[in-house]
């Protein structure tokens, strides 16, 4: 310790019971009792072990807040945190705008001139499988970090304040969605630079960016509730490529599905991600004129993808929220 | 009583069969004092900690912080309490004040209030270093400070440590200790775990001794102290075949009956006037023309204090060798620890203990 703190009686183990005159960092504690009606002002304790007039404040919870402005709050704060971890993070940032390019590259120029797509070239055919391929990979950051928190303990941090329990992962899922805007941009931009094209109108182009987003952000969930069950964030990737790698490439993402045999081509067609990229591709008009299987789910990508969106959310979120409410590390 | 907990019990299921982390412990801490739960890795203090703190459900047994029952009203108990664990919670991404920031604004104080608050626990607790930059690079001590001040953001009624010292070097140890007088001295209610009674002692008006989850003993750090007795004196023998005869010589002026370690070099009996008995054993050894390696005082651990209580050592590995030996017996463990401690003084030797003891 300082010297500034040398005089403190407090330092002399045998005054630790005895009230001392000089009021330190506790001595602001009972303004917080819940039972109080809080008020707005400034409630001030001395705290200056020197007298040199250092005082702590303490405003107590703000009274007008209601529970939908907390949770809004809560979910913003810790948003705020999974942001500045990509700030901070370049590897991380890096990771994320290199893979898509790589990809794009990649598929585009090794595969393009083997794989004969009817009625279209490869790059238009591909971009929307890249583009799916992306988004769900991107939510692996959520159980990765979720995973990663509880062994820390920030986890317990969290669920020691009296915070909305759902905040932590929103805030993760939220930082996903950002991470995976940018790699869509950077990817696109790519896409444009190799010959890939929208032909359709604006909105159509928006309804697909914002089905993908959507998309990936309803999987975070999935990823997030894998990342809190898994017993170390090591297990976690792993885990998430056993799932990930069949379910982008046993679908139409970067081969036509019916070049597929049939076991892998029934999977490929019930696959949500398939429908994600039939989806994409249709509103992006990248479709070529391909047939389209004659099964519900490729003949109404859009709505099979809503319907699976709302279903991931409907059923994770909640496992996720009560998932966390009983971790703990270790 | 502040806390008021009552048969609390937790069972883990594992391979081997249930694991009772918590078999009905009960726990008192009135307002305003410091308690401290003692035990060595595995008594059942973490579990106790993250019961009280609404982490995790007690399987049965009821847990009340000031009137608020934890189970049942778990976001009110939050409310009044701070955190500090045993691994440092702190996000490394952020810097000192962004964690602060961020814990006050999980508080609900607001933006501004959150931030005022941070800058004041960054000055009061000496962090400006880490305060704009990231955790990561930090030492441990710095962290445990940062985690430490997060737990303080509300001025909580009651003040949770888990192991606020270990894995720190004794100099950050030290000046943690320091810290957390600084706290205490203004009657904030804390609850801390750790293994050294030494810690405990420092910080401590009320030790709890733990073990296998249950409770074992209870009192002040000086009611603990008269009955473990007090200075232990450890002789270290150049010949091994001298051992009976120091033994009698230590038993002459010793409080209990001393114990000889494995190899018979070592030879240890617990004394209630330190130096007097020190001086007379060494007059009487001389005397005998016995050859000494070393002779020094040293202040009662853990490991005694569960010799004395249980018959066994904190160590749960070392239960079976102290039962078939019928009696106090130096481990491997804690011969060498002996061993360490042989030349230091008493204040040393409390050190060497500590960093042993992990």
């Amino acid at each position: 310790m300082s010297p500034r703190h040398a005089s403190l009686p407090a330092n002399d183990a045998t005054a630790k019971p005895a009230a001392t005159g000089s009021a330190t960092i506790g001595s602001a504690r009972t303004l917080t009792d819940p039972g109080e009606t809080p008020t707005a002002e400034t409630l001030m304790a001395e705290t200056g072990p020197t007298g040199t007039g250092s005082r702590v404040s303490i405003l107590p919870p703000l009274p007008s807040w209601n529970p939908l402005s907390l949770w809004y709050s809560d979910g913003w704060t810790v948003t705020k945190r999974n942001l500045i971890k990509i700030k901070r993070s370049p590897d991380m940032l890096v990771f994320a705008v290199i893979q898509p390019i790589m990809f794009v590259l990649l598929f585009s120029q090794v595969y393009g001139g083997a794989i004969a797509v009817q009625g279209s070239d490869y790059t238009q055919f591909l971009m929307a499988g890249i583009f799916a391929q992306t988004v769900v990979f991107g939510a692996t950051f959520s159980g990765a970090a979720m995973a990663l928190d509880l062994k820390e303990g920030i986890i317990d941090r969290f669920r020691s304040l009296p915070m909305n329990a759902s905040a932590v992962l929103i805030g993760r899922t939220n930082g996903d969605l950002v991470l995976n805007t940018i790699s869509m941009v950077i990817m696109m931009a790519t896409g444009l630079a190799v010959g890939w094209r929208v032909t359709t109108s604006p909105p159509e182009f928006l309804a697909g960016v914002g089905l993908l987003l959507l998309f990936g952000y309803a999987f975070s969930w999935v990823m997030a509730l894998l990342g809190m069950s898994v017993k170390s964030p090591e297990v976690i990737n792993n885990a998430s490529f056993l799932i990930l790698f069949p379910l982008t490439f046993v679908s139409n993402a970067f081969v036509p599905s019916e070049t597929l045999p049939t076991v892998l081509r029934v999977f490929a067609e019930w696959n949500p991600v398939s429908s994600l990229v039939q989806a994409v591709r249709q509103l992006f008009g990248n479709l070529g004129t391909a047939p389209v299987p004659d099964i519900w789910t490729m003949q109404n990508p859009i709505l099979t993808v809503l319907i699976g969106i709302a279903v991931m959310l409907l059923v994770f979120v909640p496992l996720c929220i009560r998932k966390f409410a009983s971790i703990s590390s270790r | 009583m502040i806390i008021e907990a009552q048969g609390l019990t937790k069972t883990y299921q594992s391979k081997s069969g249930p694991v009772h982390a918590l078999a009905g412990l009960d726990l008192q801490v009135p307002r305003g004092t410091v308690k401290a739960l003692l035990g060595p890795n595995g008594a059942g203090k973490t579990t106790v900690v993250k019961m009280l703190t609404t982490l995790i459900r007690p399987d049965a047994g009821t847990a009340v912080i000031d009137g608020i029952d934890v189970v049942r009203h778990p976001k009110s108990v939050r409310r009044i309490i701070g955190v500090s664990g045993q691994y440092a919670a702190v996000d490394e991404n952020l810097t000192g004040f962004e964690n602060l920031e961020m814990v006050g604004r999980l508080y609900h104080l607001g933006g501004a209030a959150a931030r005022q608050r941070a800058q004041e626990l960054i000055d009061l607790f000496e962090l400006t270093a880490a305060g704009n930059r990231p955790v990561k690079g930090f030492s441990g001590g710095m962290r445990r400070r940062i985690d430490l001040a997060g737990a303080l953001v509300i001025n909580p009624k009651v003040l949770f440590l888990d192991e606020p010292t270990t894995g720190l070097d004794p100099r950050s140890r030290i000046a943690l200790w320091d810290v957390i007088k600084r706290l205490v001295a203004d009657g904030t209610t804390v609850l801390l775990t750790t293994q050294y009674l030494e810690e405990a002692d420092q910080l401590a008006d009320d030790i709890v001794v733990v073990d296998d989850g249950r409770v074992i003993a209870e009192g002040t750090s000086d009611q603990l102290k008269a009955q473990i007795g007090g200075h232990r004196v450890v002789v270290a023998l150049v010949d091994a075949a001298d051992g009976a005869a120091a033994r009698d010589i230590l038993a002459r002026y010793g409080s209990g009956k001393p114990s000889v370690s494995t190899d018979g070099r070592g030879v240890e009996v617990a004394v209630t006037d330190g130096p007097t008995a020190l001086q007379n054993m060494l007059a009487d050894l001389r005397a005998a023309q016995i050859n000494l390696h070393d002779a020094g005082m040293r202040r009662p651990t853990l490991d005694d204090v569960f010799l004395k209580l249980t018959g066994h050592k904190a160590d749960p590995n070392a239960t079976d060798d102290d039962s078939d030996a019928g009696g106090p017996k130096l481990t491997k463990r804690a011969q060498a620890k002996r061993d360490q401690t042989r030349a230091a003084s008493a204040a040393d030797a409390d050190a060497a203990d500590l960093e042993s003891v992990k």
